[in-house]
This record gives structure tokens, sequence and C-alpha cells, in this order.
């Protein structure tokens, strides 16, 4: 593959966003799981709850700068490198991306400063409205971007303009209740839950195997699974919802992602493990599940699921019909409102497929001029290299059953065993931390590898949607993104490793009286009070 | 849907032009108070406990401010986007810049009290000065390159190119013009800055701030004035010719432009854009009188009239062209011919109405909490929990 301006633009923005997602679902978990335990702490107005308050939403105020720094990047970044794109399908793509400004990140971010600075400014009560107000803006925030997201995975509610040459919108409704977009919105925001689930409990498990902060610990575990359990479920039944909206939206990514060449007499099998080979387009040494590709794709035993093979011979026909969609699209922009009505009949009967001729581009100037060579070749494009995903897809779903397993074990032995933990179990839960990064990333590595050759499926492929810049331009903003990011990368881990050693220091004093009459009361010691109560 | 069609689209062009305007403005009074103050930081506070004061004066609300300038490029990206698509890649090393800038400055603010140590302190100090005060001079450089026009045009295919080589991007935005126009921003957002200062700070923090904005104040004032005469008499302007619609498709090579003799053509056309400017200058003035007799709310207002003034006079001077091409000028960006389509306009302009005076609410409740001095003894006695 020639590495040029596309490909490096591709790795800026993978870079970007890959960073970027470093922090996004610490901080839509985290916020929720602080909130949860400041209406613990409202409710039954014990100390120890306030102080995991504190030191949690310290944690998320870390994490949060730098979401926010790196939330920039993304806003300003689809104009500056991929300006066609954002000419072409700004009309649909942008608004969601406004209404994210005004409806979430607006509320998230003016409360969030409130809330480490309103302590003594605000009643209980309001307090525990700011931290809310945070949590569902963040998670607000989630459903804009994945609306906007969706969008270009399944182009729904738009169409080509000739005139303005580029897609605008038709029904803003069906932009927004893309089924894709719904499906990935609770998928990513049960991700974040998970992530900050995992991190709560390892960081926990490690105070509680040097045996300090237990109280808080112990707490912060209780929550923590419970919270992550219920995520993990909908984790994994969500992703399965987006698996199953992507049979009937984005058949290739589907097909790509089950290393599945030929359509299969339904219902098709799963390819648990094997080694897909794009040459050959064959997968070796695969271990199948009979029935279970066509159980999950189509919740059915009789609708087939397409291979690769005919979704690429569908790919030609549709970039034949765009050829037609280009020709009459010349003619209807030169003549304007005096064209032929035959001609722009013409148009509209093929300009879905008009994406599909922009393929040819990449092979020569004018789409018309493409041979019969170059058009086939223009549709083995629509296959994305399939092993990345195969193997992806499989990594990310066996951590997403971990969670299950891990967020189950705690919540048993929290509920039923005391909260009582087994030191390998804390162990484990402790080396457990990095596991949901690497999940989410793998995740959003199998939508958006997935997609191409496409930025907007069927529409706009990758290739025509970057900016006209310099090879030296992109070089050197990737080179100071790259510097950047990691300078601040590890200011931040330094910073958050210093205050988890450091652990919860503020309150101290009143905490430790509280929790030490609240062990008196426990026991029964003669020195326990009432005060401990829960009515306190 | 047919709803959208109860606004024509042409109103809703001019609608969206003016909240264009409303964001960028929005933007300049909240964050830039934001930026002033870094930009300010190393010169009014001297101590440690000094410099946490001036932090801690924006320190709860700078993360809300800033999201003026995101929402700016989403509902620039929404309602404008072949604005969006040429701005954007067109000053493309200078957005880098501004990027890192607002990259620095949430992480600066969060981790500079989080260790102890005068070197970590410091750097973090000078990484707010900076990053106050480069995007407040880039801005002001881009709108000096816009009221020039800037070297683009389209393909047929609506493909935009820019003429030169790329380092031209960079340094051919800095032409004297554009300086003055960045020097412009600079001084009108230190002069914002140390007029919050004044209200919220106290002792030495508030004289130097007192001090450095009155010399703020006049310099914008200067340059403000220069700019002007310049434009009068250096600078030529853009006018749209022979028949346009105001109400079709958005392709801007369905326009005819050419240069005109100035841009403050538009001051005989449509007189009553003089109110722009006249603001400016009163703004300005009793901003500098204000800071020299240490008025405090007034003098805060008087900035934001001085702000409103001179940004709304780029607007109003230039209507209905928002960025004009210099080396095409029928590539030119107007009102007419570079919003998005009828619905999506619509559509934001409902999304606007419902959430725009939810957020004005929220933000004035929070400052309202927020009321009141931050003092040094503030700082101190709180030294884990704040900024």
């Amino acid at each position: 593959m020639e590495f040029g301006i596309v490909e490096l633009s591709r790795l800026q923005f993978a870079t970007t966003v890959m960073f970027h997602f470093l922090f996004v679902p610490l901080t839509l978990g985290l916020s929720i799981l602080v909130a949860i335990m400041e209406t613990v702490y409202v409710m039954t107005n014990r100390p120890i709850w306030r102080q995991m308050t504190k030191f949690w939403g310290m944690l998320f105020g870390i994490n949060f700068a730098l979401g926010v720094a790196t939330g920039i990047t993304m806003e300003f970044q689809f104009g500056m490198n991929w300006s066609y794109y954002s000419h072409y399908v700004g009309d649909i793509f942008g608004a969601p991306l406004a209404i994210e400004g005004l409806m979430a990140f607006f509320l998230e971010a003016t409360f969030v400063g409130l809330f480490f600075f309103g302590w003594d400014k605000l009643s209980k009560v309001a307090h525990l409205v700011v931290a809310w107000l945070v949590a569902i803006g963040s998670n607000f925030s989630a459903l804009w971007i994945l609306i906007a997201n969706g969008w270009m995975q399944n182009p729904v509610g738009a169409e080509f303009n000739p005139m303005t040459m580029r897609m605008e919108m038709t029904d803003f409704f069906a932009v927004l209740f893309n089924e894709v977009a719904q499906a990935k919105f609770v998928h990513t925001v049960s991700a974040g839950y998970v992530t900050a689930s995992v991190f709560v409990l390892g960081v926990s498990a490690w105070y509680l195997l040097r045996n300090r902060h237990v109280e808080l610990a112990r707490r912060s575990i209780t929550v923590a699974a419970a919270f992550g359990l219920a995520s993990a479920f909908s984790l994994v039944l969500l992703g399965d919802e987006s698996g199953y909206s992507a049979t009937h939206s984005q058949k290739m990514k589907l097909a790509a992602i089950e290393a599945m060449w030929e359509t299969h007499e339904a219902p098709a099998p799963f390819n648990l493990i094997g080694f897909p080979d794009q040459e050959a387009r064959e997968t070796h040494y695969a271990i199948e599940i009979p029935w279970a590709m066509g159980l999950i794709g189509t919740r059915s035993l009789t609708t087939e699921i397409p291979g690769i093979n005919d979704l690429v011979a569908n790919a030609e026909k549709r970039i034949r019909s765009g050829m037609i969609a280009y020709e009459a699209l010349l003619e209807v922009r030169e003549k304007r409102e005096a064209v032929d009505p035959a001609m722009s009949a013409q148009f509209e009967a093929h300009s879905a497929d008009l994406g599909f001729a922009y393929l040819l581009k990449k092979y020569v100037d004018n789409p018309l001029d493409a041979s019969e060579a170059q058009i086939k070749a223009a549709a083995d494009d629509t296959v994305p290299t399939v092993w990345p995903l195969f193997w992806a897809f499989r990594i990310m779903v066996g951590l997403g059953f971990g969670f299950i397993a891990t967020m189950g074990y705690f919540f048993y032995r929290a509920s039923f065993k005391g909260m009582n933990f087994p030191r390998p179990a804390l162990h484990m839960a402790v080396w457990m931390i990095p596991a949901p990064w690497i999940a989410a990333e793998l995740g959003w590595f199998v939508a958006e590898f997935g997609r191409q050759p496409w930025t907007v499926d069927g529409v706009l492929p990758t290739a025509m949607s970057v900016s006209a810049l310099s090879m030296t331009e992109v070089a050197i903003t990737l080179a100071g993104f790259v510097i950047f990011y990691t300078i601040l990368f590890v200011v931040e881990m330094g910073l958050m490793l210093k205050y988890i050693r450091i652990g919860p220091y503020q309150d101290v004093e009143e905490t430790d009286a509280w929790n030490k009459r609240h062990q008196d009361r426990l026991a029964g010691r003669r020195s326990a009070d009432s005060i401990a109560t829960p009515a306190e | 849907m047919i709803l959208h069609e109860l606004m024509s689209y042409e109103l809703l062009r001019v609608i969206w032009w003016g909240l264009l305007g409303v964001l960028l403005i929005g933007f300049a009074l909240t964050d830039g108070f934001d930026m002033g103050v870094g930009a300010l930081l190393p010169f009014v506070a001297k101590t440690d406990t000094q410099r946490r004061v001036a932090i801690n004066t924006v320190g709860p609300v700078w993360e809300g401010n800033q999201v003026w300038f995101i929402l700016g490029g989403g509902a620039i990206f929404a309602a404008w986007p072949p604005l969006y698509a040429v701005s954007f890649s067109g000053f493309y090393l200078a957005m880098f810049v501004i990027l890192a800038a607002f990259i620095v400055r949430p992480v600066a603010f969060k981790y500079r009290s989080k260790r102890d140590g005068a070197r970590w302190r410091s750097a973090w100090d000078w990484s707010l000065c900076i990053s106050g005060a480069v995007p407040a001079l880039l801005f002001g450089v881009a709108v000096g390159n816009v009221i020039q026009g800037v070297p683009f045009h389209f393909t047929d295919d609506l493909h935009t190119i820019y003429e030169g080589a790329w380092y031209m991007k960079f340094i051919g935005l800095l032409d004297p013009f554009s300086i003055l126009a960045g020097v412009v921003s600079l001084a009108m957002l230190l002069m914002h800055g140390a007029a919050w200062l004044t209200l919220k700070a106290e002792g030495e923090v508030q004289t130097r701030a007192r001090a450095i904005g009155s010399v703020a104040a006049l310099v914008a004032m200067g340059a403000y004035a220069l700019a002007g005469v310049w434009l009068a008499v250096g600078i030529e302007g853009f006018r749209i010719v022979g028949d346009y619609v105001t109400g079709g498709p958005s392709n801007p090579l369905h326009f005819e432009v050419e240069r005109s003799a100035s841009w403050l053509t538009a001051y005989s056309d449509r007189p009553w854009i003089m109110i722009a400017p006249l603001m400016a200058f009163l703004g300005g003035i009793l901003t500098f009188f204000g800071l020299r007799a240490g008025r405090e709310i007034s003098t805060l207002l008087f900035s934001k009239m001085a702000i409103f003034g001179m940004i709304s006079s780029v607007g109003l001077t230039m209507f209905p062209f928002i960025m004009p091409s210099s080396s095409d000028p029928r590539s030119s960006l107007t009102v007419w011919n570079s919003s998005s389509s009828h619905l999506t306009l619509f559509v934001m302009l409902v999304a606007t109405v419902i959430f725009m005076p939810l957020i004005l609410m929220y933000t004035a409740w929070v400052y309202k909490v927020l009321w009141g001095k931050v003092t040094e003894a503030d700082v101190s006695e709180n030294s884990h929990s704040v900024y």
C-alpha cells in the first residue's frame, strides 16, 4: 500500500481519537459512580461516603482534564484534516456535534467546577444535584457523539443534492433514532461503566492488599461490583444488538469480522477461531460453532447472511450504477435548472450509488474513464483487511465475558460473604485494571477500521475525504500531537499514581472518628454511642 | 417535515449569521477573561499564593467558558460547513498552535497545584501565560486575514485548493495588517482579564491588574482606530455583482464577486452599523477610566461592551461576506452561499432556542454561587481542594 496523505491523515486521526478514548470511558463511568456514592452520603449522612465521593472525585478530575483537552482536537480536526468530508456531510454530521455542545458539554463543564469548588458554598442536596448534572452531561455527550458516528456507519435520513455537491439532511428524526446509533450508545456507555467499575475495584483491591483505607475500599468494591455487574451484562447484550443491526446496515463489516468469505446456507456457523487469508479468500484451521452466527446475526434459522464474495459482486454492480449517476451529475450540475428532465430522472434513479463511483477516483480522475480491471479492483477495495478485525473482535468479546465473571464474583463475595475477599482475587482485580481500556480501543478499531474504505458507509470513500494539505504539514502536526500527548500522558499517570498512593486525604479526622464509632457499634462495645447509627 | 418551510431560507441564514456572532462574542466575553488572566498571570502575581489567587478567580468557571470555543467549532460545522472546511484546513498550522494552547490550558489549571516544587509550578504558570496570549493574538491575526481575503478557490466538485506553499499558510498569515489585528485582540483580552481580576481579586494582584489593564485598554483602542484608518485607505473590499438569489442552494460557484473600493462603503449603505465601533470606543474608554478609578462591576461591564462592539463591527462591516477569497473572489464564502440546508438550519435553531436560555440560566446561577472575591486566606485554608 502506498503511504500518502490519506494514510498519514488516517494515522493522525486514529492516534488522536484513540488517545482521547483513553480518558472518555473513565469519565463516563466514574461520574456516575461518584454521584451514586454522594447519593448514599446524602441519604445516610455517614462521613465515610463523603470521603469516598471526594477521593474518587479527585481521580475523576485528573482524568477529566485530559478528556476535555484531547476532546478539543476532535471537534476541530474534521475541518483541518478532512475538509472535503466536512463539506460533503457537514449538513448532517455537524448537527449532533453542535447539539452535543449545547445540551451536554455545557452542562457537564459548567457544573464540574462547582462540584470541586462548591462543597462549602452549597447545601448537601444542591451539591448532590450538581454531581448528578455532571454525570448526566457526560453521558448525554456520548449520546450525541454516537449519533454522529452512527450516521457514518448507517447514513439514514439524508440525500445527495447535485446543486450543492453534498449530502443534505431530509429527516432529522431518522438521524436521531438511527438504530445503529442507539445500540452503539448503550454499548459505549456500558463500556464506560465497566471501565470505571474495574478501575474502582482494582484500586480498592490494592488498598485491601496493603490493609489501608479498608472501610473506604470495601464500600467502594461493593458499589463497583454491583454497578459493574449490571453494566457488563448490558455491555455484552448491547454489543450483540450492534451485531444484529450490522446485519442489515453493514453487511461487509459483519462478514469481515466473521471472515465469512462465502454466503453460507442459513443458519450460518460462527468461526470461534481461525486464520483468515485475504489473498485466497478463505479461513484456515477454522473452529466453527454450528448455527451460532445465523442466530446472532439474524435471530432466525432461515435468514441468510451474505458472504464477502457475494458482497464484492454486489459492490461491482453498484459501481456501474454509480458511474451512470456520475455521468448524469456532470450534466445536472452544468445546466442547473435548465437540465433535461430525463437526465435529472436518470440521476435520481442512480444517485444512491454515486459514492461507489467515487471509489474509482483512486485509479482515474474521471470515473467514467475507468477500465474493466479498475472497476474490479475498486470492487475488491470494498473489503477491509480481515484478520485484524477478526482477532480484535474476538479479544474484545472474550474480555467482555471476563468482566461479567469478575464482577459477578466480587458481587457475590461482597453481598453474601461479608465483604471478605481472598487475596488471589484481589491480586487479579489489580492486574485487571488495563483490560477494559484494551477492550474499548479494540471495539472502536473494529467499528472504524471495519468501515473502510468508507468514511461514510456507501456514500463517501476515505480517500476522497481528506484536505488538500501537504505531507509536511500533516507530519508536523502528527509529530506535535504525539510528543504533546506523550508528555501529558506521563504527567497524568504520574499524578494519578501519586494520588492513589496518598489515598483519601480530605475529611480524615471526621471520617476516622466515625469509622471507629461504627466499628465499636458493630462489635457491641460499651463505648458505642447512638451517633453511629444510619439515622445520624 | 414541512415545519421548517415556515421560516424562509434567507431569514434562517441571517439568523445563523447573527448566532455565529453571538457564539464568537460569547466566547470572547467568557473564555476571553480566562485567557487574559492566564496571559497576565506571571506579571500580576509574584508569590505562589498570589498566583493561586489569580488562577482560582477563574478556577471554577474556565471549564464551562471553554465550551463556547468548542460549541463555536460545532456550530460552524453544523450551520456553515463550507466555512468550517475552508477555514480550519486553510489556517492549518495556526489552528494546530491554537489547539495546542487549548490542550495545555485545562491541564495546567488542573495540575499546577497538585504537586509542590517551584519548577513544576513555574512551568505550568508560564504554560498558562503562553496558552492565554498566543491564541488571543492568533484569533486577531485570523480575523485580519479574513478581512483582506484568503487565497483559496473551489474546484467544480467543491474541493478546496489553497494557493502557495504550505509554510505560507502560517508565515503568510503574519502580514502587517493582520499583526495589527492580532494586537487589537490580544490587548482587548488582556484588558478583559484585568477587569475580571479587578472584580475578583484584591491587594497587590488587583493593583497590578489595574495598572496593566488600563495600558492594554489604551493599546486596544489605539490599534483598533489605526486598523479602521488602514481599512479606509489601504485595503480593498469585496462585493457580489450581477443577479443573485439569497435563498438558493449553498454553492459559492453560483455567484459572481469582485473587489470593491473599500469595506467601509458598508457605513454609507447601512449607517446604523456605526453603533458597533461607537460601542467599542465608548466601552474601551470607560474601561480605562474604570480601571484607573478602581470601579469593579461597572468596569467589567464596560469591557464587555468594548469587546461586543469590536467583534460585531467586523461582522457588520463585511456582511454578507464571511470569508472572501483573495485569489479567486468567485469562491468567496457569503451568508447566501455557504450555509447548511434549510432543514438543518431550522433544526439547529430549534435546538438553540431550547438550550441557549437554559445554558445562560444555569451559568448565571453558577456565577452567583461563586460570587465574591478570592482572597489569599481562601487559598491557604483550602490548599488541598482549590487549584
